[in-house]
């Protein structure tokens, strides 16, 4: 395995509060990585040591094996996002994106500016001011200058919060091929779960400053180590210690099998897709069911039997 | 209602015509008039003030006073940038650090004039201190010279850069020298290339707020310059009080206003955006 970044137990302590705790993963090269979490899990705090802003209270930061803990921003090999993208308002497009490479001392400045340009498709902008452009415009003037400089690791903080909701799902395309072109390794932060999910290779799931799991999405959507980690990524029903997605809770008229949990319909709401059913059973306990469309619907107060497959457990 | 509007508006227009337009017209009225033998005017129209006004002269001393203003103005701003840093990564003492900067506004300006010619003269602090040390046996010719105006001027101006610089510094989103720094600059690049620039509506607003009055200052340069280091405004308190000439100093003053009002709207025009 090609790593290119590692954290070993690393924490980020503050007078008042503890940001991140002795938290250790690594990154693969050329991988997608998402750090996952609610806000204030310290997944912002960790992005902000990898980039140099914020000095970790204990623990090793490593790129391509060599620690970078004493590095300076400014010294070290991996490029930000910002969340709000933070161009600089008195450069043009062209001024932004040739702004690191001038701290490089590159050559072949035009041909390397108008290469990224285009790979982000923002030819011809290149004498536009970032007031001058959408906001899917300027998302990618961040891209196109971080990109440029050929980072070891690219960090992105909420890459596509800032943008239109209807905008949002098209972004994640672009940035998903965007990243397989370039082969860059991109390590980004997100409270989104389907963000996470559907662009990421890898998933670190943190939670108050702890890294709760790390793996693919199949493994920490079907395979959550905690309880935190299978209800964050999606919704549970937690039946006596077990837990079953409502995509995986069957719901049948007839009792069939031994495994059957008898219980009542109490709501019904049609999502186009499917139905989501809300049970009650015997005990009380509420579990919601994802009925496909096409296998019909149930009603209010009807009584009905649940089951599920094992292999559907979440077993923690 | 428009004459309900009109009606509260009137004390504004009553207050800007009585204070300003009036006293301005009189003196637009003087600046064409001719002296009288023992000051006033008499009612001789003529253009001669204006003319004597470039008379070589007046004209060296206003340019004096342009060149002493901008340089003061420029040390101003090369000292009250760093002092407004300072201050705005001064985290919870920031406060503090403001008052102390509005502090010297609780004495009065020609008092502190006066502290400056004490610390300057020949027998001053400076002076004597350094005889004391041995480190020169003459006393240095501090008082009565280009320096000492230049001294006081930026001292008297200082707060009027600070301010305005500090506010910007306080709005500038911290995450653009993050992105700087991110993007390879070190620490200077960030300064001078991220910055600077980003506090360029600052330093227009001080540079203003300094160089205007500095052009007008006549209390600094008579009290620490001396006889020979004469400025503008100078120049027209002399012809209101000794040298008894309304006229002139009429049309000495229009003709700065004239100059200042000029530079600010082509600075406006430039800047595009609001001052302060």
């Amino acid at each position: 395995m090609d790593l290119v970044l590692e954290l070993q137990g690393v924490s980020k302590h503050y007078p008042t509060h503890q940001a991140v705790n002795e938290i250790s993963f690594a990154v693969e090269r050329g991988a997608f990585f998402a750090l996952l979490g609610p806000s204030g899990c310290g997944k912002t705090t960790t992005l902000r040591l990898v980039a140099g802003f914020e000095e970790a209270t204990a623990g090793d930061i490593s790129l391509n094996g060599r620690s970078i803990n004493q590095l300076k921003p400014y010294e070290r090999n991996v490029n930000t996002v910002f969340q709000n993208y933070a161009l600089f308002p008195h450069l043009t497009v062209r001024g932004n994106v040739e702004f690191g490479l001038r701290q490089q001392g590159a050559d072949q400045l035009a041909k390397k500016v108008r290469d990224v340009l285009d790979l982000v498709q923002l030819s011809g902008k290149d004498d536009r001011f970032p007031a001058q452009l959408s906001g899917g415009e300027r998302q990618r003037v961040a891209l196109a200058r971080s990109l440029v400089l050929q980072p070891d690791v690219l960090l992105l903080d909420e890459p596509l919060a800032a943008l239109d909701p209807n905008l949002r799902k098209q972004v994640r395309g672009e940035l998903k091929s965007l990243q397989r072109r370039v082969g860059t390794t991109f390590l980004f932060v997100t409270h989104d779960q389907e963000e996470a999910l559907s662009l990421s290779d890898q998933i670190a799931v943190m939670n108050k400053g702890l890294l709760e799991q790390v793996g693919t999405p199949e493994d920490v959507y079907l395979r959550p180590r905690t309880r935190f980690v299978a209800g964050f990524l999606g919704a549970v029903n937690w039946i006596d210690g077990i837990g079953v997605r409502p995509e995986a809770t069957r719901i049948s008229r007839t009792a069939d099998g031994e495994r059957c949990i008898s219980a009542t319909v109490r709501s019904s709401v049609f999502l186009g897709n499917c139905f989501q059913v809300e049970t009650v059973c015997r005990d009380g306990q509420c579990v919601v069911a994802e009925v496909p469309r096409l296998d019909g619907s149930f009603a209010p107060g009807e009584p009905v039997h649940l089951w599920w497959d094992p292999a559907d457990e979440l077993r923690l | 209602m428009t004459q309900l509007r009109r009606l509260f508006l009137a004390p504004a227009g009553v207050i800007m015509g009585v204070l300003f337009l009036v006293p301005l017209a009189i003196m637009l009225a003087y600046s064409f008039l001719t002296r009288g033998a023992y000051g006033g005017v008499t009612a001789e129209v003529t253009g001669d003030n204006y003319q004597r006004v470039f008379d070589p002269l007046y004209a060296a001393i206003l340019l004096r006073t342009f060149v002493m203003a901008g340089t003061a103005t420029l040390g101003c701003l090369v000292l009250g940038f760093p002092l407004a840093l300072f201050i705005s990564r001064a985290g919870p003492r920031k406060n503090l650090y403001l008052q102390l900067v509005i502090l010297p506004f609780w004495t009065s300006f020609l008092i502190r004039t006066y502290a400056w010619m004490f610390l300057l003269r020949d027998t001053g602090l400076i002076n004597s201190a350094l005889l004391a040390a041995g480190l020169v046996h003459q006393p240095l010719p501090l008082l009565y010279n280009e320096g000492a105006v230049f001294v006081g001027l930026v001292y008297g101006y200082l707060p009027f850069v600070v301010l305005p610089l500090y506010a910007t510094l306080e709005r500038l989103d911290k995450n653009l020298l993050e992105a700087a720094a991110d993007l390879g600059a070190r620490p200077w690049v960030t300064l001078t290339r991220v910055m600077i620039p980003l506090c360029a509506p600052g330093f227009r607003a001080g540079a203003l707020l300094v160089f205007i009055p500095c052009l007008g200052a006549y209390l600094t340069p008579d009290l620490l310059g001396g006889s020979k280091t004469v400025m503008v405004g100078n120049v027209i308190q002399n012809q209101f009080t000794t040298a008894r000439d309304w006229p002139f100093g009429s049309a000495v003053s229009l003709l700065l206003m004239a100059i200042v009002m000029v530079l600010l709207m082509l600075l406006i025009r430039r800047g595009g955006e609001k001052l302060v």
